[in-house]
Formats: structure tokens, sequence, C-alpha cells
């Protein structure tokens, strides 16, 4: 009971973490239609910066805080992610206006491509540290109930509150404030939005920003897990099934996806994995999707597709 | 002048209908057929048929075969990549269990057992559509590429899923020179190309554009939507899977799983993509364009002289290839293919402006 409770609890945790990069593609598929495969490579791209900020800030400036550091650092690489959504309007997507969706998709593809490319250029290809102070140490949890307790990683706690946090926050922005309320008309319908006067491509910027921040978040939490290196950009690979599971529209969906598919995730590797050979977390998540498709094809929280000839 | 189809009068329906009804063109596929059968093996040195010829033949097959599911079905996959290595590692079973079995013969039944595999991942298809498919097939990607490295049967009990065939011939003739590869490559392609051109101009094809084009209206005229998208499903993983065996077992030699990797899938979506959707001469353009592009990336810092150590050149040639791909979506949303037809009208009124 101890053990499975443990995975369950380690699967949830991931599982935030997946929701965080799964939020970045719903927040842009709701405002624009474009399914953005380059979520990941802006996941690296964020993390990437913010990691070799926080170096080359205190040597730059000469002080030696590190909470500074990290702010600087933090803003920093906020404002390259602002200025990365920004031309990618400007170039890219304000240029394929009314192409079909795998265009589109093949354009954020290139994107990927060019993104990945472009920060380790100038950042550099190793793997580079992001310390924002989380605690690295376990703690047991029940220890009355369980011989041993539960063992939690301190980190991944912290990083669960930190993505629900976000959640709350953009939730509050897409519902209270007046150009979340922008957003949400943009994501409706295009045509009647801009008719009463929403300039589109001032919010598609703000999205794409929204979802830098995402990215960064995202980036921060787990390049400080893992280390800032090219495998992170592959941790958008993950998020997919997510959020197809959750719905693309759905912001809740994609956090309720992610814990299902983090837990499911964990438990099968755990039970089901020794039967077969190990490492089937690989697809596992992809094939849950598959079959809950089957029955719901517009995902869990997704609008219902109507087709009309 | 020269491109004109006046005084060509066609006076049987089959005349009418024939794939190149315009008689320079037949002359000029003519031409080009032998020139690339008679001509290059001549005349092209051995770096360009292993980097160049045989990869571009083998891709073009394959994105023939994605781009009838995709371009003329209107079914986006993901997975390419793992019906291609369904059809390798099937076909390498074919050939190393069974004592004697024909090389062409196994490539074919690698190609069958791709069709299962793609006409099982292809059902969610009946249910979803889009980009919701897109991610669906992903599942195949994955599944593969796992099965591929863990599953020992597949690979025959090698460890790391890496295997490798020798000693190829066909008909007591060796494939082992690039010119023989070269000539056996052009040989399946060329087959498959006209079988793929007769399928989508017959009604079976037909069919395909319907769903392509609206599923629900295809539905309300007759047209049974799962008997269409299975069928591209199938036909499509056929050649993909065909396409598989040969990149294995004629260009590669030996591989493991990391060939037919989610990239590949990639790679290919771009090939039809740029090419041009629902064209089968698009397929042979994407093809040549991803498969020259990084050649060519490669070699620019060379034609001026320029050191550049290998990661940075590395990462700029990625940096390169993204944004060649986007500049291309934006010039030309419906790929060369669509070029290439707007040449063509050009030069039939050449040299009249209307």
């Amino acid at each position: 009971m101890g053990a499975f409770l443990e995975t369950l609890l380690g699967g949830l945790m991931t599982g935030m973490l997946y929701s965080l990069v799964a939020l970045g593609f719903v927040l842009i598929f709701k405002a624009s239609g474009v399914f953005n495969f380059a979520q990941g490579a802006m996941v690296l791209f964020a993390a990437l910066a913010m990691a070799r900020f926080a170096e080359w800030f205190p040597a730059l400036l000469g002080f030696d805080s590190k909470l500074l550091a990290n702010l600087l650092a933090f803003a920093a690489a906020m404002g390259v992610m602002v200025a990365v959504a920004w031309l990618i309007e400007r170039l890219v997507l304000g240029k394929l206006v009314n192409q079909e969706g795998i265009t589109l998709l093949m354009a954020t593809l290139g994107i990927t491509y060019f993104l990945d490319g472009f920060g380790q250029t100038i950042f550099g290809s190793d793997i580079y540290k992001i310390d924002v102070g989380l605690p690295k140490d376990p703690i047991f949890l029940m220890e009355s109930s369980f011989q041993g307790g539960i063992l939690v990683n301190k980190e991944d706690l912290y990083a669960a509150v930190i993505a629900a946090a976000l959640v709350a926050a953009l939730s509050l922005f897409f519902q209270k404030t007046a150009t979340g309320r922008a957003l949400r008309a943009v994501a409706d319908d295009h045509q009647a939005a801009q008719s009463i006067g929403i300039p589109l491509n001032r919010i598609w910027v703000i999205v794409w920003s929204v979802a830098g921040f995402v990215a960064l978040v995202a980036g921060m939490i787990w390049g400080s897990k893992l280390g800032v290196q090219f495998s992170l950009s592959q941790v958008a690979l993950k998020a997919l099934p997510v959020v197809i599971l959750g719905g693309l529209t759905s912001v809740p969906g994609a956090i309720i996806g992610g814990l299902i598919i983090g837990v499911g995730e964990k438990l099968s590797e755990v039970y089901i994995g020794p039967s077969m050979g190990g490492g089937i977390e690989i697809w596992f998540g992809y094939v849950l999707v598959l079959f809950v498709l089957l029955v719901r094809p517009q995902g869990l929280f997704g609008e219902k597709i109507i087709d009309r000839v | 002048m020269l491109y004109r189809e006046n005084g060509q009068f066609k006076t049987s329906y089959a005349a009418d209908q024939q794939v190149f009804p315009i008689d320079q063109d037949r002359i000029a596929i003519l031409l080009l057929m032998a020139f690339a059968a008679v001509a290059v093996p001549l005349l092209a040195p051995e770096y360009l048929f292993r980097a160049v010829l045989i990869p571009f033949l083998i891709l073009s097959l394959a994105s023939l075969g994605l781009n009838i599911l995709v371009g003329y079905c209107g079914q986006v996959s993901l997975g390419t990549g793992a019906f291609m290595a369904v059809g390798a590692y099937a076909a390498y079973n074919f050939q190393v269990r069974i004592e004697g079995m024909p090389v062409i013969l196994s490539l074919l039944m690698g190609g069958v057992c791709a069709t299962v595999v793609g006409v099982f991942f292809g059902i969610p298809s009946l249910r979803i559509k889009g980009l919701y498919l897109a991610v669906a097939t992903l599942a195949a990607q994955f599944f593969v590429d796992w099965a591929c490295l863990r599953l020992k049967w597949v690979t025959h009990e090698s460890s790391s899923g890496s295997v490798s065939v020798a000693g190829l011939n066909v008909l007591g003739l060796p494939i082992e020179s690039p010119v023989q590869k070269y000539l056996f490559c052009l040989a399946f392609l060329v087959l498959f190309a006209v079988l793929a051109k007769n399928l989508v101009r017959g009604h079976i094809g037909r069919e395909w554009m319907a769903i392509r084009d609206m599923d629900v209206a295809a539905a309300v005229i007759g047209i049974r939507p799962v008997y269409a998208k299975l069928t591209a499903f199938a036909v499509s993983s056929f050649i993909v899977g065909v396409s598989g065996a040969l990149w294995g077992f004629v260009h590669l030699g030996s591989w493991e799983p990391a060939a037919f990797n989610i990239n590949r899938s990639f790679d290919l979506l771009f090939m039809v993509i740029i090419g041009g959707l629902g064209s089968i001469m698009g397929s042979f353009f994407g093809a040549a364009f991803i498969v020259v592009l990084p050649i060519v990336l490669d070699n620019v810092p060379g034609w001026f002289g320029l050191r550049i150590d290998t990661a940075l050149a590395e990462h700029l040639k990625v940096m390169i290839f993204g944004s060649l791909i986007v500049f291309f979506l934006i010039k030309e949303p419906h790929g060369i293919a669509r070029l290439w037809s707007t040449a063509k009208e050009k030069l039939r009124l050449w040299p009249f402006p209307h």
C-alpha cells in the first residue's frame, strides 16, 4: 500500500509538470487555432536563456546575490520570450493566415528546428544548471501509518505548488481581465472578434508571450530538476497526449489530463511494465489517449466537434 | 512554341484519359526514364549514389505512400517512421528466419506486415480527425520504436535492436555495388509510382478525395468512410513499409530502431507538404528538396572557405533548415508541385502573354 501511494503521488507530481507544458499548447490553440509544436523548443529556449543569463549577469555586473541573479535572469528571459513571440507573429503566423491546420503545424515544426538551433548557437549546447533554490531533500509522509512512510521529493512538491499557482493565475487572467476577455473572444470567433475592434495581431502576440511565460516557468522547473540540455525539448512529446486527452481547447482539461497521464504512466510502469520488458511509459500515454479518443473524439473536456455539410 | 497540344486530337475515351495526354509530356517522361536508367548509372560518381540518389529514390517511395494518405485521403499521420520500421523489421525476419527466401518476396512481405499495422492504427481515424488524429498516430510511432528495442523476437534476439542483412541477390544477380542498388530501387519506385497514379485516378482514388474534401458529404452520397479510410491506410502503409524495407536492406544494410524514429516521420511529412499535397509528382520534388538541402547546407561553408566547428555548424544547419521550411510554406503553401503546374501553364502560352 505504501509503495502504491508513493507511485501515485510521484505520478501526480510528474503529471503536474506535464500539464505545465500542455498548458502552453492549449493557450495558443485556443486563441489562434495553431497547434504549436514549437512549445517544447520554447521550453528549451527559455530555460537556456534563463540558465545562461543567471551565469552572465553576476559576472558582468559584479554582484553576488543569487536571488537577484535569478530574478534578473527570469526577467531577461521573459523579455527574450516576448521578442520571440513578436517575431513569430510578425514573420510566420501573420503571413500564414487562412492556411490549413496542417500547414500551420508544419510551420511551427520549422520554428522548432529554428529555435533548437538558434538557442544552442547563442547560448551554447552543454548541460547547464538552473538553481532557483528549490530544496532537493526528500521528505517522508505518514510515517505513522506505513512502515518507512511515503517518500516524496520536496522539489516535486514545490514544483506542483508553483504549477497550481500558475494555473490559478492564468484562469483569473482569462476570466477577470479585459485582455483575458478579448483573448476568449478571439478564441471563439476570429472574425466576430475583429469586427468589434479587437486587434488580432496584438492578441496573438500576447498569447504567444503568455505561452512563452508558461514555457519559461516549465523550463525553469524541469531545468532545475534535470539540468538544462537538449533533451528538455522532448518534454513536448510527453505533453502531447496530455493535451489531446484533456481536449485541445480546455485549460482544466490540460491539468486533469496531465494528472491522469502522469499517474497512469507511473502505475503502469511499476505494475505492468516488468511483464512486458520495461520502458512502457514512453508509449503508455499515447495508447491510453487512443482508446479514450475512440469513445470521446474531442478529448475529455474539449468542445464537441459538430460536422455540417 | 514546342509545348503545345494543337492538333493532337483524341478519338477514343482511352486516349482521352491516359496519364500523359500531351505527346510532349510522354516524350519527356520517356527521355527522363532513359536518362535515369541508362545515363545516370554510367555517369554518376559513387558518392552521388550513396549520399543522394539512393536515399532520394527510397524516400520518394515513402513520401509517395504518405501522400496517398495525407494528400489524397486527408488523414494526417505522424507515424510514418513507425510503418517504415515495421516494413524493415518484418522483411528482416522473413529473410533471416526462412531459409532461401527471395529478397523481393521479403520486401513485399514487409509491406504486407506494415499494411496490417497501418490498418490497425488507422482504425481511430473512423472516429477522430485532423490534429487529434495526427497525435493519435504518434502512438504507432512510440509503440513501434519501443517494440523494436525491447521485444527480442522482433530483432531475432540481437541486442539493442540493431540488425543487418548481407549478400542480397535477386534471381541470381547480386545487389551490392551502388549502381545495382540504384537500379533496384529505381525499378521499385517506377513500379509503385505507376501503381499509385492509377489507383488515385481510379474510383478508389476518387473516393479518397471525396473523403478528404468533406467526409460527411462523401458519406451522404454513398461513399463508405470505413472502407475508403482504411484502404487509404492500407495502400499507404504498404508502400511505406516496402520503402522502409528497402531503406534497411538496400540503403543502410545494418540498422537499428533509431533509423526510423520520429524525426523520420517529420521529414516525410515535410516532403509531402513542401512537394505538394495530393500530387504524385510532388512526392518526388519534396523528397529531392529534403534529401538535397542538408547536403547543400553541409557544404556551403566549404565553398566559401569558412572553417566552423562541427557543433556550431550542426546548429546553424538545423536553424537554416527550419527557417527555409517556414519560408517555403509562406511563399508557396501548395508546394513545389503547384509551381511546376504553373510553369507548365505558362509554357503552353509562351511566347505569347495570353
